[in-house]
């Protein structure tokens, strides 16, 4: 019988199965940060259990990291123990590679497991971040787990699953200039909403997504969550292969060959069978921006703020309205018209070279308007960080009036000293528009890393598509 | 884990669809490197009139009158009824453990987010997801009636009403439901099959030499 995608990597995966269904699913990869893993090392501890395979562990310390003032060291003390926790618990229990505070190759998880090559086709991959949907975009089965749940893998290398169910989100077409993954992904959300991809495994597909980059990919899949599905994924095509090949950690000489071969496996066999499928049309696709405070409530840059007089359902309006009064917007706003206070290009979405390419060919030349009091860039790791600057963006940056900063997650969760103060507005380049996710009061649009660029230029959005 | 077999508690009702383990847990509070002290922070950003961060004394904190955690006949909830898509966002296993802390046992919604519902589980708090139109009737009642308490039977997979008239079916896996019931951690549940996991990865290592090391 023809499989999907997901189908492959399930399979490849059960160790055990019980009669209703659940399952032991092994895990291959299992990436940890600071801050879901000290309360499942002290599990461990406390049961006196050593880690089943210590060289699937890969580590990092990235969300209460500083941006700044690196010399200086971590100085909230709450975020300084976190940070020294995870230091501590690698040093006893071991990794395969744990990239500390400082470290060169330090950043943001989901960054550096594709970027060292630790992040390959065919792998189940968890973190304790819902983020970790990322790496599907290798063909791999990666999903966020919960701290217990990181406990469960550290102990026994497996998860206790279900299989969730196969649907199909497929793109066809050229994207428009100016239109990117992240667009493709704020799209798709709008039409099925933030609960659309509950319960399934999302498989991307579709000329247009095969069109993407790795780091385009990437940015789709990070979003499957927001879409509700835990993970998204891509099959894999020569774009996977030539992104992995000479990485870190990729495999080499004959182990390379073999397996590239089986990489060329996963992907949906023709006439598998979807429980869902939803087809979008590539030239329909805008530049988006949110407008409120779920990642559903989007509209195109050149559209308006929505009139919750409009909406039909007494829940979904009751939500508007509240959105639209912690987002202090009136119905009907233009978009274009939405000034902004602060900019920020970074996060596990859209931190990339590609991403800060894109941005930086925005702002060459022109100046952050004078509303505008802070435009923040922040590489997604310490490698990107050094191949930017290699490629003269961050000077790019700097003369247009931008602050240049450290790796990490910064101000997508706001975590570390990066944050809104209250009322203020924000163009971020990250995943969450929930109330208070970039700080108490703060007001966050989400838009791709040219859209956010432009309008730290003009001072409020702008459609990229008629950018000079 | 804490076991769960029945349970009567009162119901705080929630209105509003797609809260997020952002609105349950705010982000500050995951500096903590313990899993206990989260309740007085449950839904920080709607019950606090102030900012919170950590280390304040949360007892000295103005509270947001009109949130409904604060209106006292919601006292004592330990059945918390809500909204579509309850938890979605982050994976923060910090959610359910500030709804346990505070005393939550219970979550009732029409549907969960994925993580969310299988962090819960974790964490001896039952999720249940009954249809909108039963979980309409249901704010309607706890809203008309204060005090308003109901019996969750998860051994029959009951919802009761307070006159025991209504008794509502809901669905729940039964691997979950026998770790519920006993109050069993699934990590030596799954170690019974640690010569299987040994099986599995021997053979994974020599297919995909790739993958270790």
């Amino acid at each position: 019988m023809p499989q999907t995608l997901y189908d492959k990597l399930w399979a490849s995966h059960v160790v055990h199965a019980e009669d209703d269904g659940t399952a032991l699913l092994y895990i291959d990869r299992h990436l940890v940060h600071e801050v879901t893993s000290p309360q499942a090392f002290e599990g461990l501890r406390l049961a006196g259990r050593k880690p089943w395979r210590i060289d699937s562990i890969v580590a990092t310390a990235d969300h209460n990291t500083p941006t700044t003032d690196w010399n200086e060291g971590i100085k909230d003390p709450i975020s300084r123990l976190q940070v020294e926790t995870l230091d501590a618990n690698i040093r006893e229990f071991g990794a395969k590679v744990y990239f500390p505070f400082l470290d060169r190759r330090q950043g943001i998880v989901h960054v550096i497991g594709p970027e060292q090559g630790a992040t390959l086709p065919g792998m189940t991959v968890v973190c304790g971040d819902s983020h970790t949907s990322t790496h599907g975009a290798f063909a791999c089965l990666a999903h966020g787990i919960g701290t217990s749940e990181v406990e469960h893998v550290l102990a026994t290398q497996c998860l206790v699953q279900k299989k969730m169910q196969n649907m199909l989100v497929s793109v066809e077409g050229p994207l428009a200039r100016g239109v990117t993954a992240k667009d493709v992904a704020l799209a798709i959300i709008g039409r099925i909403g933030t609960a659309g991809g509950t319960a399934s495994a999302i498989e991307f597909a579709g000329s247009s997504i095969r069109a993407l980059s790795m780091e385009g990919r990437m940015t789709l899949c990070n979003m499957a969550i927001e879409a509700g599905a835990r993970a998204g994924m891509v099959a894999v095509d020569d774009v996977t292969i030539a992104y992995l090949k000479g990485r870190t950690f990729a495999p080499t000489g004959e182990n390379w060959n073999r397996a590239v071969a089986y990489w060329r496996t996963l992907t949906s066999d023709d006439g598998a069978q979807f429980d869902r499928v939803v087809r979008l049309d590539a030239r329909d696709i805008s530049p988006q921006v949110t407008w409120g405070t779920s990642p559903e409530m989007v509209v195109p840059v050149d559209g308006r703020v929505p009139d919750p007089e409009k909406e039909k359902d007494p829940t979904r309006r009751e939500g508007m309205e509240r959105a639209l009064i912690y987002m202090g917007l009136k119905p009907n706003t233009r978009i274009e018209d939405i000034r902004l206070d602060k900019v920020f290009i970074g996060s596990c979405t859209n931190s990339r070279i590609e991403d800060l390419r894109a941005a930086a060919a925005m702002v060459r030349g022109k100046r952050v308007a004078s509303n505008v009091r802070l435009a923040l860039v922040v590489p997604g790791s310490g490698l990107v960080k050094a191949q930017a600057e290699q490629e003269g963006l961050d000077r790019v940056f700097r003369e247009s009036g931008f602050q240049w900063r450290e790796p990490g997650c910064s101000m997508c969760l706001a975590m570390n000293a990066d944050r809104l103060e209250a009322g203020e507005r924000c163009a971020s380049t990250s995943n969450r528009n929930f109330e208070g996710r970039q700080g108490a009061g703060g007001r966050t649009h989400l838009v791709s890393p040219a859209m956010a660029a432009g309008a730290a230029i003009a001072g409020h959005f702008v459609d990229v598509r008629n950018w000079k | 884990m804490e076991k769960f077999t029945v349970l009567n508690g009162i119901v705080a009702p929630l209105d509003r669809a797609n809260v997020d383990t952002d609105a349950i847990i705010p982000k500050q509070f995951l500096k903590s490197i313990k899993r206990s002290g989260f309740g007085p922070n449950l839904f920080d950003a709607w019950r606090y009139q102030d900012v919170g961060e950590p280390g304040m004394d949360n007892t000295k904190r103005p509270l947001n009158p009109d949130f409904v955690l604060n209106q006292p006949r919601y006292k004592g909830a330990s059945i918390l009824l809500a909204r579509k898509n309850f938890g979605c966002g982050s994976s923060r296993e910090h959610a359910p453990w500030a709804l346990v802390d505070y005393g939550f046992r219970a979550v009732i919604a029409p549907s969960f987010a994925d993580i969310f519902y299988n962090n819960c589980f974790k964490n001896g708090l039952l999720p249940i997801v009954l249809t909108e139109m039963r979980i309409d009737h249901l704010f309607n009642e706890v809203n008309a009636f204060p005090g308003y308490k109901l019996t969750i039977d998860l051994e029959r997979q009951m919802v009761i009403t307070p006159d025991g008239a209504t008794q509502i079916a809901f669905d729940v896996d039964a691997h979950r439901k026998h770790c519920l019931l006993n109050g069993l951690d699934d990590i030596g549940l799954s170690l019974r099959h640690a010569d299987k996991i040994r099986a599995f990865e021997a053979r994974r290592r020599t297919e995909q030499p790739w993958l270790f090391g």
